[in-house]
């Protein structure tokens, strides 16, 4: 966007490097151009949906976020987007263990596998999921309508970020420093929690923080598997979604906020942990 | 390998039974559903005219939003990376929202932004002629925007990586800008480029509940792939359903083996 622009061929920096970084006239026009877009795709809206939320002052923002069924799908969907970010640090640290440490023929598959979740339709993951566990599922489990089901589909939708954060820093580091601690008669374990993790551990979190951001803010994949039930199995998206089609764009707008703090809180912490990666590195 | 070989072997085995229990067996089983009764459901749904305006006016999208988000993305990360301005530190923390954000919150943003009846900007676009919501270009910026963040973030720690040793050395020897970027910067971003356009591709043909909301999906107007394997699902035309459903499924598999056979093996340079 901004050293190929036409214009850049007939600029005046022939021959002569730019200082450290400063702004060129194409590129500085450049980032005018990409940040005018930002703003006005991302940046303008998310404001006005928080503009909207208080449209209709402080009591009505209040009132919709904490009404029962509101409380009842936000405690569902972080309550479950945690437990589901849980299982997702044990499991992704073990798949990306295996993917790194461990060699087997077929392992290319699993590579394949874990970004299956990543790439598909959510609303095709949710037919997925319901092939085996709804009502014609094969293993005669059916956890179609059910508070099982929202965990199930965030575990499939989620599952590529811990793994994917935790593997390449696994494959970096350094396995004469296990060795050492071995050979100073540390156990297996000790090693683990005293080498291995403690280098691991800013990725780990980094994979469960956005776990966790995907996990809240997860719709498309619940549309067929959940039944999306009032006060059961109806998570925050979808009572969005539910305000937004009956014309209470104040209420859907006060619940967004809800969600949009999250997002900007797990944004914050995922750069604060990438940082502290890079660093190390 | 150093951990004893029980060890091994039982992580394996309990990965292996969660990816298939979790991914593989169910999305193996949409495959068979789809072929139950022939090619019959396939078949049907490209002989629906409304499916295949669906399919159509997804590829469309899916296109213009790739093409925009990769020029957006490169242009990103060449600033992110190689200039220092005030404000950097704040562009590269917001760069990465979108994938943090619900789709539902997407779509009732740009719905209060550019809705044609109270929008902020909607009404004047609207009396321009411009309709955004309910239209395709609500559509275009509704998976432009879930998918914003992905051709950066594959592109900028490369760019990092590679340094500006060579770009000095081109510009020293006489090279303008637009040289050095397309002999120099472009090829050793190419990879990193790729990736992120066929992650952009599988994600904008995917994109469900964003497009849901502005998209207003409307039968053979503004009715997505996505929303077709909802509507058929709902009403009953479970066939029709998994066909879509396994043909998106079938797109999405494509692109991660089309990465997977183009990332670098471990230890290779392929910049």
């Amino acid at each position: 966007m901004t050293a190929w622009s036409p214009a850049a061929g007939r600029s005046a920096l022939r021959a002569r490097p730019t200082r450290e970084g400063s702004l060129t006239p194409v590129s500085g026009l450049g980032l005018g151009i990409a940040v005018m877009w930002f703003s006005l795709l991302v940046l303008i809206p998310l404001a006005a949906v928080v503009a909207a939320s208080t449209s209709g002052g402080a009591a009505a923002f209040v009132d919709s976020v904490t009404s029962a069924q509101t409380l009842a799908a936000i405690r569902l969907t972080v309550g479950t987007a945690l437990a589901v970010t849980v299982l997702d640090v044990v499991t992704g640290t073990a798949i990306a263990w295996v993917l790194v440490r461990d060699r087997f023929p077929g392992k290319f598959l699993l590579e394949l596998v874990i970004d299956v979740p990543f790439a598909l339709p959510t609303i095709v993951a949710g037919l997925v999921l319901l092939s085996l566990y709804g009502p014609e599922g094969p293993l005669g489990i059916d956890v179609a309508n059910t508070r099982p089901a929202v965990f199930l589909a965030f575990a499939f939708v989620t599952l590529p970020f811990v793994v994917r954060t935790v593997q390449p820093v696994l494959a970096e580091l350094d396995r004469e420093v296990e060795e050492a601690a071995a050979s100073l008669g540390a156990s297996r374990l000790t090693t683990f929690r005293r080498v291995i993790l403690p280098s691991l551990a800013p990725a780990i979190a980094a994979g469960a923080a956005l776990s966790f951001a995907r996990g809240v803010s997860e719709y498309g994949s619940l549309v067929l598997l959940s039944g999306n039930l009032p006060f059961r199995t109806e998570v925050t998206s979808v009572r969005i979604l539910s305000s937004i089609e009956n014309d209470n764009t104040a209420g859907a707008a006060a619940v967004a906020t809800v969600l949009l703090v999250i997002s900007l809180v797990v944004t914050v912490a995922i750069d604060v942990l990438k940082r502290r990666l890079v660093r190390r590195a | 390998m150093r951990e004893p070989r029980w060890f091994r072997i039982t992580l394996r085995t309990v990965v292996t039974a969660y990816l298939f229990l979790l991914v593989a067996w169910p999305l193996s089983l949409v495959a068979q559903r789809t072929f139950a009764d022939g090619v019959g459901d396939l078949v049907g749904i490209f002989e629906d005219p409304d499916v295949l305006h669906a399919l159509r006016l997804t590829v469309v999208v899916a296109v213009v939003s790739v093409v925009l988000n990769t020029v957006f993305g490169v242009g990103v990360s060449l600033l992110l990376v190689r200039h220092r301005f005030p404000g950097r530190r704040v562009l590269d923390l917001l760069v990465d929202l979108p994938l943090a954000v619900s789709p539902i919150v997407v779509g009732l943003a740009l719905v209060l932004v550019y809705g044609g009846r109270d929008g902020w900007f909607g009404p004047t676009l609207e009396s321009m002629g411009l309709r955004v919501i309910y239209s395709t270009p609500g559509i275009v910026m509704a998976t432009v925007f879930v998918a914003l963040p992905l051709v950066v973030r594959e592109v900028v720690p490369v760019l990092e990586e590679v340094g500006v040793e060579q770009e000095r050395a081109a510009q020293t020897l006489g090279a303008n800008a637009w040289q050095t970027f397309r002999r120099i910067t472009l090829p050793s971003i190419r990879w990193a480029v790729l990736y992120g356009v066929v992650l952009s591709l599988a994600r904008s043909l995917g994109e469900f509940g964003a497009v849901k909301v502005v998209s207003g999906n409307l039968l053979g107007q503004t009715r997505t792939a996505t929303l077709v394997v909802e509507e058929k699902y709902l009403n009953f035309d479970k066939g029709g359903a998994y066909a879509t459903a396994f043909l998106l499924a079938l797109i999405a598999v494509a692109c991660i083996v089309a990465v997977a056979a183009l990332r670098p093996r471990e230890g290779s340079d392929r910049t």
